[in-house]
């Protein structure tokens, strides 16, 4: 499988995702900024990071970068998008996601490893996990305080298309276990195809158990199948 | 303009030194190249109070590729690789601004690293504060810790360990030391010298501002009611442009490019123009016209003096010029030839064609004064402890009241604030005795570690100094890593007076001696005088930063317990010393006597005999002991796994608050499968290591027979509660 990773100035998680394609067997391929044309891939996914330094706001520059046309074109055709962290960020700035990322409920940046629960799995990204599976994955973000308005959040329940939830170890969600105060701690979405999924956990982080964990290696093999 | 006194002293300059410099000069100086003498003879620059000092350290050994005097240390790991590494203090700076003084403190060290030709994978900090109680700490601290991940989490090189302190000595100074650690090849390092006549001097990076002018010279003095209005000295920070900057810097360093390359610190373009052409017993010329500059009509003066950061100085080798300037505008960065290098010796300045200064390089560097203050030796008196007559404590109140303190509490409201985790290396987090960070793509890891002991110091600088290269060596030694050498920033008071001046002399003998016995080399370091306000000195602060290796890494040992039912031992003997401790300082407000001394041999011999157990895997978890005494780290360990403790009551010691509380120097607990049990103690005897069984692992209860029995989730509750309540 091809993959396309894009490198902002300021992308600071390019080469962890990258590493875990390739640990995976992606045929990966890293894309700058300015190119204007994408290699043929079959998953094109946007890093972390603090693309532009994000200035303006998060993700705001990159949204309106010479490569995002490419991406919104592929997009639209079909290709396979993960935008993680900063990436889901300029994924909600270009339209391809709706809603947006707000600052952390406490106004800190917040890193640590959190729960959540995969509440779709039949999707190109989740098909390997179980459904309602509790994942431990690593957060790192300032903005992740996912909001939108209830028309989309009624879409989001009524198409299945909230990916994870915050939650307690056993699974259960509220607000205690919600870190940065995202509406019905919402971790990640896709758009209504399916094809695009924007999340603020990091699951290239968790694909080596030395470093931390296997939790994020089913996202990428879901992909694979 | 006429040179004065007044303009001299403002410089902080002296007027022996004003009248050195007329005589180098054989001339009055003009104002910008008083300026310039100023940046570079102060303390921070010159090192001049603590040269003769510093030079006393052991600095060398099998594993230093590059000892003190260039931007960073640089030690082998083996293979092709070597480790970049220093510390840094950004004090005064945090002080006036905490948010940027942080921020830039990290931005600066990280250039120090990356113009090596490293990459830096791990930042560390060590950052010291007032009581909890002044009204000021809490400010700061959130300030400076926001700086520190401000900076750190945007250019996306992982925070991984420090340590946070609190303490009145530093209500009106506080301390913020930033430690940065890269790897590199290492047939790919690269140094400041400059070599060859007429080789372009290269401007990257950043637009000269404003900002930061006299930096330098602001550390090198004491605060006044006036450092508030010195908020324009401190300088901003762009994490982004530094991020470009470094990438930028690396990949021009993939080929054969670079002469020499320094980037501009304290004192800006004065400073690393001057190190670069005096190391190259070289001159140099500079057409300040052509300086981009963020702000109109900067005048030579504040170019000069500027410390606008996320620049470097570039020589190139000829012709590689196009090349060199096609990687920066890829990065969109500035990039411009300003000078070239000369045969003349001089520094010197041109503006629009008109030389506006020219000094001798040597003046500057190797001329600038050097000082053998005078100093004393301090004198200490025993306080005899004798815990029966002191009011009867329980121990569980003496526990609970150091574990709810702000220095014992545990850090996670802060570390929580620090990516951590990104390039996916971090093998350890904070939290333990010392991070594990694996070399990108091989098997191998190092451990990185900061510690300080300001109470130590201050009571006893001699045993101080050496107390806290062994607690660095024994925290990289608890995580399973060989120590291999260390970094070291001395925070002190005013050098002028003999008392200061005797805290630091002796701390350094300290520091050496524990070098020495350990083999754990000096490879670089920073010194940071004129800690105080208004004539009040904090107390010393040296603060070491160690490295170790760790050949293979399969699973790091960390600090919390593993399971139930495993035995734990104490390594290394306990006496009970309570002088100085924090049981007595704490409970009983009591902060005179002696620290404990150091058994060299002792240490070595119980440090490399827990490495040889760690190896063979024979055991679980593993902890130093250090302030608080055995029953903290215990505590430590039951709080960060859920995992409590049953212990008996101490066989040799009669008095269980000695034995608890007691910091002995040397020890370690450790947690040991049943069936590693006998193993683990042949290897302890055949060692000559003193150990003692204290007990087992347990769930739920943290429990002393017939002391104490606290569950484990009360201590965690109490543990947090000063950061919960923040």
């Amino acid at each position: 499988m091809k993959s396309s990773v894009i490198v902002f100035p300021g992308s600071n998680c390019d080469r962890d995702i990258a590493v875990a394609l390739e640990k995976m067997q992606f045929e990966n391929k890293m894309v700058w900024h300015k190119d204007t044309s994408l290699p043929k891939s079959d998953l094109i996914v946007i890093p972390g990071g603090f693309s532009y330094g994000d200035y303006l706001r998060s993700g705001a520059i990159a949204g309106k970068s010479l490569i995002i046309n490419e991406v919104i074109k592929a997009a639209n055709s079909g290709c396979l998008i993960l935008g993680i962290c900063n990436g889901f960020q300029i994924l909600t700035e270009t339209g391809l996601l709706k809603g947006t990322l707000l600052r952390n409920k406490n106004l800190k940046f917040i890193n640590k490893d959190v729960n959540i629960k995969v509440i779709n799995n039949s999707t190109k990204f989740s098909n390997k996990y179980k459904k309602d599976e509790i994942l431990k994955i690593n957060i790192a973000h300032n903005e992740g305080n996912f909001f939108t308005d209830s028309n989309h959040l009624e879409e989001l329940k009524k198409e299945n298309l909230i990916a994870f939830q915050y939650c307690d170890e056993k699974g259960n969600i509220n607000e205690e276990v919600n870190p940065n105060g995202s509406l019905e701690n919402i971790a990640g979405i896709y758009n209504q195809k399916k094809n695009i999924l924007g999340m603020m956990p990091h699951p290239e982080r968790m694909v080596d158990e030395i470093i931390s964990n296997k939790d994020g290696i089913n996202l990428f093999s879901s992909l694979l199948n | 303009m006429k040179i004065t006194n007044e303009i001299v002293q403002k410089h902080g300059l002296n007027l022996d030194e004003f009248s050195k410099i007329k005589k180098i000069l054989k001339r009055d100086p003009n104002l910008l190249e008083l300026g310039i003498f100023s940046a570079m003879w102060n303390e921070h620059c010159s090192y001049k109070s603590s040269r003769i000092h510093l030079k006393k350290l052991p600095t060398k050994g099998r594993q230093v590729i590059q000892g003190p005097g260039e931007n960073a240390g640089v030690i082998d790991i083996g293979d092709d690789d070597a480790i970049v590494f220093k510390i840094e203090s950004h004090n005064h700076p945090s002080y006036i601004e905490p948010y940027q003084g942080a921020a830039t403190g990290v931005g600066g060290i990280l250039r120090d690293v990356f113009t090596m030709g490293a990459r830096p994978i791990a930042l560390l900090n060590s950052i010291h504060f007032g009581d909890p109680k002044h009204p000021k700490t809490k400010s700061l601290l959130n300030g400076v810790v926001s700086g520190i991940g401000g900076y750190g989490n945007c250019i996306g090189i992982p925070t991984v360990a420090g340590e946070t302190k609190f303490d009145e000595t530093y209500n009106e100074n506080i301390l913020v030391n930033a430690m940065a650690v890269g790897h590199a090849k290492k047939n790919k390092i690269f140094y400041s010298k400059a070599k060859g006549l007429n080789k372009s001097v290269v401007y990257v990076g950043s637009k000269t501002g404003r900002d930061g002018i006299h930096g330098a010279s602001m550390a090198s003095a004491e605060f006044d009611e006036n450092s508030e209005e010195k908020k324009p000295t401190v300088q901003v920070g762009d994490p982004f442009t530094e991020k470009l900057l470094m990438e930028a810097c690396l990949e021009l360093m993939k080929d054969k490019s670079i002469i020499s390359i320094q980037d501009m610190g304290a004192a800006g373009l004065t400073s690393s123009s001057v190190e670069m052409a005096s190391k190259g017993l070289l001159g140099i010329e500079l057409d300040l016209e052509k300086v981009p500059c963020r702000e109109e009509n900067m005048t030579p003066y504040e170019m000069m003096l500027s410390e606008s950061q996320e620049r470097m100085l570039i020589i190139l080798e000829d012709g590689k010029e196009k090349a060199a300037k096609k990687i920066f505008d890829k990065w969109d960065l500035d990039f411009v030839v300003i000078g070239k290098t000369t045969d003349t010796s001089n520094l010197t300045l041109k503006f629009n064609n008109k030389i506006e200064g020219e000094i001798p390089i040597d003046a500057l560097a190797l001329k600038a004064p050097i000082y053998d203050r005078k100093w004393i030796r301090k004198k200490t008196q025993r306080y005899k402890v004798n815990v029966k007559k002191l009011k009867k404590i329980k121990i569980e109140d003496a526990l609970i009241k150091i574990l709810s303190n702000p220095n014992h509490s545990n850090k996670s409201w802060i570390t929580n604030q620090y990516d951590q985790m990104v390039m996916c290396d971090t093998a350890q987090k904070s939290g333990s005795d010392a991070a594990v960070i694996r070399i990108h793509n091989k098997d191998k890891a190092i451990a990185v570690s900061v510690d300080s002991s300001a109470n130590y110091c201050n009571a006893f600088p001699l045993y101080g100094g050496k107390q806290i290269v062994c607690e660095n060596w024994r925290n990289l030694i608890s995580v399973g890593a060989k120590p291999l050498a260390i970094t070291n920033c001395l925070n002190f008071g005013n050098p002028e007076n003999k008392e200061i001046m005797g805290e630091f002399a002796e701390c350094l003998e300290g520091i050496k001696e524990a070098c020495e016995f350990l083999d754990f080399p000096v490879v670089s370091g920073n010194v940071s005088f004129y800690n105080g306000t208004n004539k009040k000195n904090i107390s010393p602060t040296p603060v070491i930063g160690g490295v170790g290796l760790i050949k293979k890494l399969s699973k790091p040992i960390g600090h919390n317990f593993i399971h139930n039912n495993s035995n734990l031992l104490v390594i290394g003997k306990t006496f009970g010393h309570l002088e100085q401790s924090v049981l007595l300082r704490e409970i009983y407000s009591i902060n005179t006597g002696m620290p404990p001394d150091i058994n060299l041999s002792n240490e070595k011999n119980n440090g490399e005999c827990i490495l040889k157990l760690i190896n063979k895997n024979l055991v679980l978890s593993s902890h130093d002991i250090s302030t608080g005494g055995m029953i903290i780290s215990l505590a430590e360990m039951s709080i960060g796994s859920n995992i409590g403790i049953k212990i008996h009551k101490p066989k040799r010691l009669t008095n269980s608050i000695n034995y608890f509380f007691g910091e002995d120097q040397a020890r370690y607990i450790i947690e040991v499968n049943n069936k590693d049990l006998s193993k683990v103690e042949k290897i302890l005897k055949d060692n000559n290591v003193f150990y003692e069984n204290i007990g087992i692992t347990q769930s739920d209860f943290f429990e002393i027979e017939d002391e104490l029995k606290i569950s484990i989730k009360d201590l965690y509750k109490i543990n947090n509660e000063w950061y919960n309540n923040f």
